[in-house]
């Protein structure tokens, strides 16, 4: 047990646990004002109600995401301080733009509409709801930017000591970070999508409220249909990306060992660290590994043996996060397209409804891989091929660590049933009555 | 060395506006259990700053991402430094943040009860560790030349230090006292004012106190015996607390606030000021300290946030303003969400 292993541990479990609640925030957002503006434009009562239910599910995983997230801004600083010192000249004004041009509106506005149903005109009321919605998603662009250069950077020289800036226009058109940004909110929406048809799919079962809950599930059909198509697409452009920029986390993604042309992909493989060779491989696909890579079935792809062994990320772990994320990524347009199919059907085909019902954690299990992936695969660099994360580390106690560990894992842990525990009652309460 | 300085200033301004506008909420929440005596006491306390507290609160962390941007070595050794205080601060503020939203979810009055106690927790925790840490930055804090802390939390639990504590914290019951007596009614409203008239004397005691204090236990007057006109900071710190016992006097609340207001952001500066150029200093080796010149960013990245920072913080505040403006009446009925 060092500083470095808590501190890495301390990272992990407070981003997974605010990406938790994070995925929802921005995707439901959008779904509430849409919802928001229909009412506005039809005057028609269900969409009002719709409104407000929805809007109370979202206030609930707002707040758990909003106060998860203090912590993080200040983490880089507690425990990643030489990081921040050598980097700060570029990654920092990223968080404070985020901070400055982003999160303020959002915060600031979600008051106004919480509270300000009564003080404003329907119109004005909706459009808060739009700026909300567009200031929580603009945040994400900011994180994910800064993530974007810890995972590709750009835009910088070493100088007086450190990384400072030289091109800031290439750090926030980095095309790492873009692609990350076109992956994350499409699985926000997709998350957010099934988490208001499984929930409607309850009331469905039930039978209660029908025309409120289809219309619902209608809106979650849609959109999860659309951004789970989006995302497929867009995940071939960022494999081919990832390969360009870090040959050692697609090696991991796939547990390539032999750099080798025609590179398969295996249907079931398991990687053995140890000997450096997949324990098992069954279901060869030639080509497809190069295919993904390169859009070549002949193309040579880096194997992890000809990556120095300190180089190389956990390989199991990224591989296990890459299959969970691609195999769930392939299942969500499956069922949406089901669903497309049976629309007009939905209180006839309980079998669907039910497994819509069940489908709601999925999403977060793959929005989880995804963000493992990205963050193990980037290891054994907190800012790929420039700084190694052991180097980023705080010269802290180890009992302070120790101390702020366990407590994180106590309180968000305590944060998170509760959080969770409401939104299940009020989700199963139901709307108001009309 | 111009573009350092205006970041200095900039950075002071951030921490100012934040403990003017999260002050409030903080003061409110650590009065909670002596002003609130009833659900429905309570409940107009916390939701005559419910519309606003989350927006008050970015303030905190845009101070830290611009000391991040601007001063990365600073952001890395402070927080480094103070990581066990900072913990505790960021721990209580999130247990303030669920409290607001959790409270009026189930209907059990135990239930209200824990995240009352979790709110009073949240707000007087923080108030008081925000003195805290700002008293012993401005005393000097044991860090060695690498940046790696000498000392443990205890060592910030100096006489002074906790001096600062106590300021802060009187700071913000007062600012938060009048925020309430402006959003409440009857007995309540009595009742506040009466409270903010009573601390009064103290806050007046605890900042003369704090003003001698610093001329022993730290080194913030070298700046302003080498320029006097600096004490005009001082004075405004000191109009701003008069004030307040002026307006209040003559219940104008609205205007007893901005009083209060000007004393929080005037006693910030009075500190800012008196630490220039240093940020975060050291009391092992003053070689050691990290100053506005040897912690800042590039020129590069100073620019572009300063173009961000001028370009936005005018915005962020013209749509808080309008949302006080929507949220400075009485607190109805129709306003208690929480």
């Amino acid at each position: 047990m060092d500083v470095l292993l808590l501190s890495r541990l301390q990272f992990t479990a407070t981003t997974l646990f605010h990406f938790l609640f994070v995925p929802l925030t921005l995707g439901l957002s959008i779904l509430v004002a849409i919802m928001e503006t229909q009412y506005v434009r039809t005057g028609n009562e269900t969409y009002l109600r719709m409104t407000k239910f929805w809007g109370k599910l979202f206030l609930i995983n707002f707040a758990v995401g909003v106060v998860t997230g203090i912590t993080l801004e200040f983490q880089f600083g507690t425990n990643w301080s030489r990081y921040s010192a050598y980097v700060g000249d570029v990654f920092g004004s990223l968080l404070a733009i985020e901070a400055t041009a982003a999160f303020f509106l959002e915060s600031t506005l979600i008051g106004v509409w919480v509270f300000g149903w009564k003080k404003l005109s329907r119109k004005a009321h909706a459009t808060v709801m739009w700026l909300v919605a567009g200031a929580s998603n603009l945040s994400a662009i900011w994180i994910l930017t800064a993530n974007g250069w810890m995972q590709h950077p750009v835009g910088y020289a070493f100088k007086n000591g450190r990384a400072e800036l030289t091109d800031f226009a290439a750090v926030v058109f980095n095309k790492f970070g873009m692609l990350q940004i076109l992956h994350v909110l499409p699985a926000a929406l997709i998350l957010a999508s099934f988490f208001v048809m499984g929930i409607s799919a309850y009331h469905l079962l039930k039978k209660q409220n029908v025309e409120f809950f289809t219309r619902s599930f209608r809106l979650g059909l849609v959109f999860g249909f659309i951004f789970s198509i989006v995302i497929a697409l867009e995940g071939d452009f960022h494999a081919r990306h990832v390969t360009e920029t870090q040959p050692a986390k697609l090696a991991a993604m796939e547990s390539l060992w032999e750099t080798t042309d025609n590179a398969p992909i295996y249907l079931v493989a398991l990687p053995d660290e140890k000997n450096e060779k997949n324990a098992v491989q069954i279901g060869e696909i030639p080509g497809l590994l190069s295919f993904l890579g390169h859009h070549d079935f002949n193309a040579e792809v880096t194997g992890l043996k000809d990556i120095p062994k300190d180089e190389r990320p956990p390989v199991l772990l990224t591989f296990l996060s890459f299959r969970t994320m691609v195999a769930l990524g392939m299942l969500f347009p499956l069922l949406t397209l089901i669903g497309l199919y049976l629309r007009n059907r939905l209180l006839e085909n309980p079998w669907y409804l039910r497994i819509m019902l069940f489908a709601i954690p999925l999403p977060y299990l793959a929005i989880e891989a995804g963000w493992l992936l990205a963050e193990l695969g980037r290891q054994p660099w907190i800012v790929y091929g420039l700084m190694k994360t052991s180097d980023g580390v705080s010269p802290i106690a180890l009992s302070q660590v120790a101390v702020s560990l366990v407590a994180f894992i106590g309180v968000y842990g305590l944060l998170g049933a509760i959080g969770y525990f409401l939104i299940f009652k009020y989700a199963r309460k139901g709307p108001e009555p009309a | 060395m111009i573009l350092e300085s205006i970041w200095f200033f900039l950075w002071g301004l951030l921490w100012a506006i934040y403990f003017m506008t999260d002050g409030f909420a903080l003061g409110i929440g650590s009065l909670l259990p002596f002003l609130g005596k009833s659900e429905a006491d309570r409940k107009v306390m916390i939701n005559s700053k419910g519309p606003l507290w989350d927006g008050n609160q970015v303030w905190l962390l845009t101070a830290g991402g611009v000391t991040f941007a601007a001063f990365p070595k600073v952001y890395a050794v402070m927080f480094s430094s103070l990581y066990s205080a900072l913990m505790l601060i960021l721990f209580t503020l999130i247990l303030r943040g669920v409290s607001f939203e959790f409270r009026n979810k189930v209907e059990s009055p135990q239930w209200r009860k824990l995240w009352d106690i979790c709110a009073f927790i949240g707000s007087i925790a923080p108030a008081i560790l925000f003195g805290v840490a700002f008293a012993n930055i401005f005393r000097g804090i044991p860090f060695d030349g690498d940046g790696v802390y000498q000392g443990t939390l205890l060592t910030l639990l100096n006489p002074y230090g906790l001096l600062g504590g106590v300021l802060f914290l009187v700071l913000f019951l007062v600012h938060g006292a009048l925020w309430l007596a402006i959003r409440s009614e009857g007995d309540l409203q009595q009742r506040a004012i009466a409270t903010a008239a009573k601390l009064w004397p103290v806050e007046l005691g605890v900042a003369v106190i704090f003003l001698v204090a610093s001329f022993f236990a730290t080194r913030l007057y070298d700046n302003y015996l080498a320029n006097p006109i600096l004490f005009v900071v001082i004075l405004l710190a000191v109009a701003g607390l008069l004030g307040i016992r002026v307006f209040l006097t003559r219940k104008a609340l609205f205007k007893a606030w901005f009083a209060s207001a000007l004393t929080i952001v005037a006693a910030t500066f009075y500190g800012v000021i008196g630490l220039f150029p240093n940020m975060f200093p050291s009391n092992i080796d003053p070689s050691f300290s990290l100053t506005a010149y040897n912690a800042a960013s590039s020129g590069l990245t100073l620019k572009i946030m300063l173009v961000v920072v001028i370009l936005f913080v005018p915005i962020v505040l013209i749509y808080q303003a309008w949302a006080y403006t929507l949220f400075k009446g009485k607190v109805k009925s129709e306003d208690m969400l929480y």
